[in-house]
């Protein structure tokens, strides 16, 4: 048998390999070594955390090649690297660069209001957001080999990424327990393609892992996030957006571990500095909820 | 015939995925998050996922020790991909090898990165049918010493090999349907604990 690249097996499984651990943001070499450091599973190289492009405003696109690569050389861990929702060009020019895994992004401003990417096109590997199993199993059938929450990005609001977590566990123990018989219909409720359930249905989990994102702030919501039965957990402005990243950084990857561990929980949380601050989310108008983009 | 009880280091990576594995051989698989927890087990699996993230846990944890008193027991170690690298003497990118449990040098991330991860047919020794074996980001072999059994090589490249009482694969068996690779171990933590019985 010859060599087979980017089979869905290879690229799903580097997703697997990530579980249990923590991916963060970082906008140049010297963030992603802090990352590293403090034992993050890989890094998102991005021109700025979201809750600066937030706080910027205008349209957000793929980052700058050169800081991709600037964080490509300054670690051995993945880089991943966000494209704009359905921009083909974006997504096959961080793949020509040999990132990791893309993140098809709402954090970016959309390329297309209609089409996301055909993501098992590609070589690399995908992650998406989701916000309940429709979108989750849409994006898994264009080929999407990692998913997550989209939360609220920017907001160190963790309230978004437990609704999503919640809704999409939710929708996958009622799939399991359905008669083949109620599975159609519910594949038109969820605007979900009927294969991709029925595969929910006879192994009783998502295909692809599932992780955390869009709000994480502190040790406790990285933790609670697992606790809800996440795979792991992204954590944007969260770190650099504290008062003191190593720290932050080091105590979020422990209490993704340890996440039933209350007391070392505590204890990590003890002298960490002020977290980043945060935003209500109802002050956000509905054009300012980045999870409202994809489709 | 008493079940084996083997044991995954839950810090990070596919841990569930070599639980099944070992649960399909019929065996008890578990996850070990805390050092004391390496008395209960008869075999240990170091899993896939990233080596760098694995030894900052190992090291903040207190696992380091405990795991290299486990090996001195003669008790068998299995490490995969990020395991491989964990288990080697010497890494050929790093001055700080791990637990250096096994005469080989190992270069990480030696096949490329995610793009360059691939799947492949491998004759292994001591299975008598090829075997479909996984590569992500995955490492090798440079050199192994003259008491390391190469167990297969890809284009050359030593990906599986066993020194004793410790298995390394560059390879993921917990990706695959197929159990025999995660048997071979599975035969030699029983082997072990006939010689610790007796």
């Amino acid at each position: 048998m010859e060599k087979l690249l980017g089979t869905e097996t290879v690229k799903r499984g580097m997703a697997q390999m990530q579980k249990g651990g923590v991916i963060m943001d970082v906008v140049n070499a010297e963030q992603a070594k802090i990352a590293e450091a403090s034992g993050a599973v890989a890094v998102m190289a991005l021109e700025r955390v979201p809750s600066d492009i937030r706080a910027a405003g205008g349209v957000a696109r793929m980052a700058d090649p050169r800081i991709v690569e600037e964080v490509m050389n300054a670690v051995s861990i993945p880089v991943m690297a966000k494209a704009r929702i359905g921009h083909i060009v974006e997504a096959r020019v961080l793949e020509a660069m040999g990132v990791d895994y893309i993140d098809e992004s709402e954090v970016l401003t959309p390329a297309d209001e209609e089409f996301h990417l055909l993501k098992s096109d590609f070589t690399v590997p995908f992650v998406c957001g989701c916000r309940d199993l429709g979108e989750a199993a849409r994006r898994i059938a264009e080929g999407a080999s990692m998913l997550r929450t989209k939360g609220e990005p920017g907001t160190g609001n963790i309230v978004e990424a437990v609704r999503h977590m919640r809704k999409v566990q939710a929708q996958v123990r009622k799939v399991t327990h359905m008669s083949n018989d109620e599975l159609m219909t519910e594949a038109k409720n969820l605007g979900a393609p009927y294969e991709i359930l029925k595969e929910i249905k006879e192994t009783g989990k998502l295909p692809v892992v599932n992780f955390a994102a869009g709000g994480v702030a502190t040790p406790a919501d990285a933790a609670l996030m697992m606790e809800l039965g996440a795979d792991g957990v992204f954590v944007g402005s969260g770190i650099f957006k504290s008062e003191n990243p190593e720290k932050f950084a080091s105590a979020i990857v422990q209490a993704t571990t340890y996440f039933n561990d209350y007391d070392l929980i505590g204890k990590l949380s003890k002298e960490l500095g002020a977290a980043m601050k945060g935003i209500e989310i109802s002050k956000l108008s509905l054009e300012e909820r980045m999870q409202e983009r994809g489709w | 015939m008493n079940k084996l009880v083997i044991g995954v280091l839950g810090l990070q990576g596919a841990v569930t995925e070599h639980i099944k594995q070992i649960e399909s051989t019929g065996n008890i698989g578990i996850t070990i998050k805390k050092p004391e927890q390496l008395a209960e087990i008869d075999g240990l699996v170091l899993p896939g996922g990233e080596s760098t993230t694995m030894r900052k846990l190992i090291d903040r944890y207190g696992f380091l020790d405990p795991l290299k008193q486990f090996s001195a027991q003669q008790k068998p170690i299995f490490g995969t991909c990020a395991g491989m690298v964990l288990v080697a003497n010497e890494l050929s990118d790093s001055s700080d090898a791990h637990l250096q449990l096994m005469d080989v040098r190992v270069k990480r991330n030696a096949f490329g990165r995610q793009k360059d991860s691939f799947e492949a047919e491998l004759d292994v020794k001591g299975l008598e049918i090829p075997y479909k074996a996984v590569f992500i980001r995955a490492p090798y072999i440079e050199y192994a010493g003259d008491n390391v059994e190469i167990l297969a090589s890809y284009e050359d490249r030593i990906v599986a090999a066993r020194q004793g009482h410790i298995l390394a694969s560059a390879f993921h068996p917990e990706l695959t349907n197929d159990v025999r690779f995660v048997q071979l171990f599975v035969n030699m933590v029983s082997e072990s604990k006939k010689v610790i019985l007796k």
